[in-house]
C-alpha cells in the first residue's frame, strides 16, 4: 500500500471515530431525552436540559480541536503536514 | 504602528475594544446626564456604523484573491470571529432566546444542530475544500465534475438557499434601525441595506472580514453583558451558565403551581398577530425523539450546506488553519449560545415569579397596565395582557409577549439602564448585518466569479470581474431589501427553510466529491437538481395541506431532499461512466494537506 493510501486510510479511520462520537451528542443521547432528564446533571441542571443549554455544545467545540489535533498528527507521521504557521 | 497589518490585528482589535467599551461608558455618563433614550439608541446604532463603512473603505481592493477569499492570510482565531459573526444573524440574536423561551426544549434542537453542525464541516469538507483553492462553493463544484451544466446547478442551489436567508436578515436589521432610529420599515430596510453594502462594496471578501470581526465583539458584549448584569442584580448567581439550577427548578415549581391553561379561540382573536403565551415546559422534555433529532439533524446537515460559512475557510492560510479556525468559530459561536437558554430563563423567572419585585403574574390587571415598561412594550406591540376569566388579577395564560421581546426588553424589565437597551440595539444590528453581508457576498460572488467569468466570458480582465462582482452585490442587495420590505415570512421561519434547501441541494455532491472517488458529474447534477426540486416539492405540499409523512415538517423538509439527493447522485452515478483519471488523480491530491492546491492562486 502507498503512503499516500495508508495516510488515507489512518485519516477516514479518524473521520468514522469523529462521526461516531458526534453521533453519540447530537443524536444519541436525545433519544432517550424523556429518560435522561429524570437525572440531576452537572450543576444542577436537569440532565437533558443540560446537554442542550451546554454539555452538547461544548462537546462539539473540544470534538473539533481534538480531530484537528489528531489529523495534524496523521499528517505529520505521512510526511504531509505543511510547514508555516497558523 | 511597526509591521504589517496582520501581524497587528491582536493590537487593533484590543484598542478597537477598548474604544467600544469607553464609548459604552460615555453613553452611560451622558445618560446620568440626561441624555433621552432615543438619542442614546440613535448613538449606539450611527456610531458601529460609521466604524464598520471605515473599516469597509480601509479595506478596498483590487485584486481578484482578495476581493474573493482576503489573500488566504486571515488568521484562525480571527477568522473564527468573522466566522462567528457572519453565522449568528438577526435571528440567532434577537430571535433565539425567545424562542426557548417559548418552546422550550422541541426549540433547542436549534442550538443543537447550529453547533454540531461544525463537527461535520471540520471533518468533512472544510479543509479539504481549502486544498482545493476555489473561491467560491460552485468553483469546487464544478471543478470537481467538471462541465458548466453542474457549476451553475451549484449555483443555483446556492442562490435560492442564500437568497431566503438574506431577506430575513435585511428584514432584522430594517426592524432594528426603524426602533432605533424611529423611522417607518419600510425605510429602514434601506437604510440597513446601505449598511450592509458599506462593508462589502469596496473590499469584497476582506472588506467582509475585517467588520466582520468588528462586528463580532459588538455582538458579544452586546449578549453577554445584560445576561450576566441581570443575573447579578436578581441575585441568582454571578456565574449565571453554572449556577441557574435553582431558578430553572423554581420556574418548574410554578409552571405546576400556575398550570398551563388552554384559551379559547374566541379569546387568542384579542391577542395581537404574532404574539404567545407561555404554554410549555421550561426544562421538561416536550418533544418526541424523532421531532428534536429531525430538526437538530437537519441543521447539521444545512451548516455543512451553506455557502457563506463554508467560503470563510477559504481565507485561510494553510489547510490545518482551516480546520483549527473551525474549533475557534464554535468556540466564539459557543459563548452566545450558550448564553441565549440562561437569558430566557432570567427573563421568564423575572416576569413570572410572584415573589420577585419584577414579577407580574398574581398581581392585578390594572396595576400591571400602569407599569412604564409594559406600556412601552405594549405599544411597540410587543407585549399584551387580557383579563380572560374577569377575575381582574393577571393568570399566566392571559399574558403574551413577542419573541423578540425576551433579548429587547429583558434588561429594561431588569431595571437595567437604557445605555444597555442601546447596546443590544447595536448588537442586533451588528449580528443581522454581518451575516446579511456574508450571504450577499456569496451570491454575487458565485454568480460573477462562476457563471459570468467562468461560463460567459473565461478572458474577462481582473478589473472587469470585480466592477460585474460589485455591481451584483448592489443588484442582489436591492432585490432582497425589496422583498423584506413586503415582510412576506417571519424572520426564524425563513432562516430554517434556508438550511433546508442548501442541505437538499448541496450537502451530498459536496461531501461525496471528496469522500467517494466514483461520484460523477452526471450523478452530481442529478442529485444537486432532484435533490433541490424534491425538497422543494415537499415544502409546497406541506404548506398547501399536505398530511407530510415520517413526521417531516415544513422544518425540516430538507431531511426528504438530501435523502432523494443522495439516492439520485449513487444510482446515477454507478449508471454512467467512472469519472477520468484526471479527475480521480485531482481527488486524491486534495486528500492530501500539503503541496499546491488545485487551483491556482488567480484563476
Amino acid at each position: 500500500m502507498s503512503k499516500q493510501e495508508q495516510h488515507w486510510e489512518k485519516s477516514r479511520g479518524l473521520l468514522f471515530m469523529t462521526l461516531a462520537i458526534w453521533f453519540v451528542f447530537s443524536i444519541g443521547i436525545f433519544l432517550f431525552g424523556a429518560e435522561m432528564n429524570e437525572v440531576t446533571g452537572p450543576f444542577g441542571y436537569p440532565l437533558t436540559y443540560w446537554f442542550t443549554c451546554q454539555g452538547s455544545l461544548g462537546a462539539f467545540v473540544i470534538l473539533i480541536f481534538w480531530f484537528a489535533n489528531r489529523q495534524e498528527k496523521i499528517d505529520e507521521e505521512f510526511g504531509f503536514s505543511e510547514r508555516g504557521d497558523d | 504602528m511597526k509591521g504589517n497589518f496582520i501581524d497587528n490585528l491582536p493590537k487593533v482589535y484590543g484598542i478597537y475594544t477598548g474604544g467600544f467599551l469607553a464609548f459604552i461608558i460615555i453613553m452611560s455618563i451622558a445618560e446620568q446626564m440626561g441624555m433621552t433614550a432615543k438619542t442614546i439608541g440613535i448613538c449606539f446604532v450611527a456610531f458601529t456604523v460609521a466604524i464598520y463603512a471605515i473599516i469597509g473603505y480601509l479595506s478596498r481592493t483590487a485584486q481578484a484573491d482578495a476581493y474573493y477569499v482576503a489573500g488566504r492570510q486571515v488568521p484562525t482565531v480571527f477568522n473564527g470571529m468573522a466566522t462567528a459573526a457572519d453565522w449568528m444573524s438577526g435571528a440567532s440574536f434577537v430571535a433565539m432566546a425567545g424562542g426557548i423561551y417559548f418552546k422550550g426544549y422541541g426549540y433547542m434542537a436549534l442550538l443543537v444542530g447550529w453547533t454540531g453542525g461544525y463537527v461535520l464541516v471540520a471533518s468533512l469538507l472544510a479543509p479539504y475544500l481549502r486544498k482545493f483553492g476555489c473561491y467560491t462553493v460552485p468553483d469546487f463544484i464544478g471543478t470537481r465534475y467538471g462541465g458548466n451544466l453542474s457549476r451553475f446547478m451549484a449555483v443555483v442551489v446556492l442562490t435560492v438557499a442564500s437568497f431566503t436567508y438574506v431577506t430575513a436578515q435585511i428584514n432584522a436589521t430594517g426592524t432594528i434601525a426603524s426602533v432605533a432610529l424611529d423611522i417607518p420599515f419600510q425605510y429602514a430596510v434601506y437604510v440597513g441595506l446601505v449598511s450592509i453594502l458599506l462593508c462589502s462594496m469596496l473590499g469584497g471578501m476582506r472588506g467582509v472580514t475585517w467588520t466582520q470581526v468588528a462586528q463580532y465583539i459588538v455582538l458579544i458584549i452586546a449578549y453577554l453583558l445584560p445576561v450576566f448584569w441581570i443575573s447579578n442584580k436578581m441575585g441568582a448567581g454571578f456565574f449565571p451558565h453554572f449556577m441557574l439550577a435553582d431558578e430553572v427548578s423554581r420556574i418548574a415549581e410554578l409552571e405546576a403551581q400556575f398550570g398551563f391553561v388552554k384559551n379559547s379561540a374566541e379569546n387568542l382573536k384579542e391577542v395581537p398577530k404574532g404574539l404567545a403565551g407561555i404554554t410549555k415546559a421550561h426544562s421538561a422534555v416536550n418533544a418526541t425523539p424523532w421531532a428534536f433529532i429531525s430538526l437538530a439533524l437537519a441543521m447539521m446537515m444545512g451548516t455543512a450546506s451553506l455557502p457563506h460559512v463554508m467560503m470563510r475557510y477559504f481565507t485561510t492560510p494553510s489547510v490545518k488553519a482551516a480546520r483549527k479556525s473551525v474549533g475557534w468559530s464554535l468556540f466564539f459561536i459557543f459563548l452566545l449560545y450558550s448564553s441565549a437558554p440562561m437569558l430566557a430563563t432570567l427573563s421568564k423567572l423575572s416576569l413570572i415569579d410572584p415573589a420577585l419585585p419584577t414579577g407580574i403574574i398574581g398581581k392585578s390587571i390594572t396595576e400591571v397596565q400602569a407599569i412604564d415598561w409594559y406600556q412601552n412594550w405594549n405599544q411597540a406591540n410587543l407585549m399584551f395582557v387580557s383579563d380572560f376569566n374577569g377575575n381582574g388579577t393577571l393568570e399566566l395564560n392571559e399574558f403574551f409577549m413577542g419573541g423578540k421581546a425576551v433579548v429587547l426588553a429583558t434588561p429594561e424589565i431588569a431595571g437595567l439602564p437604557y445605555v444597555i437597551s442601546g447596546l443590544v440595539a447595536a448588537g442586533g444590528m451588528a449580528a443581522a448585518m454581518s451575516t446579511a453581508d456574508g450571504l450577499i457576498l456569496a451570491i454575487a460572488n458565485a454568480i460573477s466569479h462562476d457563471v459570468y467569468y467562468k461560463i460567459i466570458d473565461p478572458k474577462a480582465e481582473t478589473a472587469k470581474r470585480l466592477v460585474v462582482a460589485r455591481v451584483l452585490l448592489v443588484v442582489i442587495g436591492f432585490a432582497g431589501a425589496t422583498i423584506a420590505a413586503l415582510e412576506i415570512q417571519g424572520i426564524l421561519g425563513s432562516v430554517i427553510w434556508a438550511f433546508d434547501f442548501a442541505m437538499s441541494g448541496l450537502f451530498f455532491p459536496l461531501v461525496l466529491g471528496v469522500w467517494w472517488k466514483r461520484a460523477n458529474k452526471e450523478g452530481a447534477i442529478a442529485g444537486m437538481f432532484l435533490g433541490l426540486v424534491s425538497g422543494a416539492a415537499y415544502l409546497v405540499w406541506v404548506r398547501t395541506g399536505g398530511s407530510g409523512f415520517l413526521g417531516i415538517t415544513q422544518l425540516t423538509f430538507g431531511i426528504f431532499g438530501s435523502a432523494v439527493s443522495l439516492v439520485a447522485m449513487v444510482v446515477v452515478s454507478l449508471m454512467t461512466s467512472a469519472p477520468n483519471a484526471a479527475t480521480q488523480k485531482m481527488v486524491d491530491e486534495v486528500r492530501i494537506p500539503s503541496g499546491k492546491s488545485i487551483l491556482g492562486k488567480q484563476h
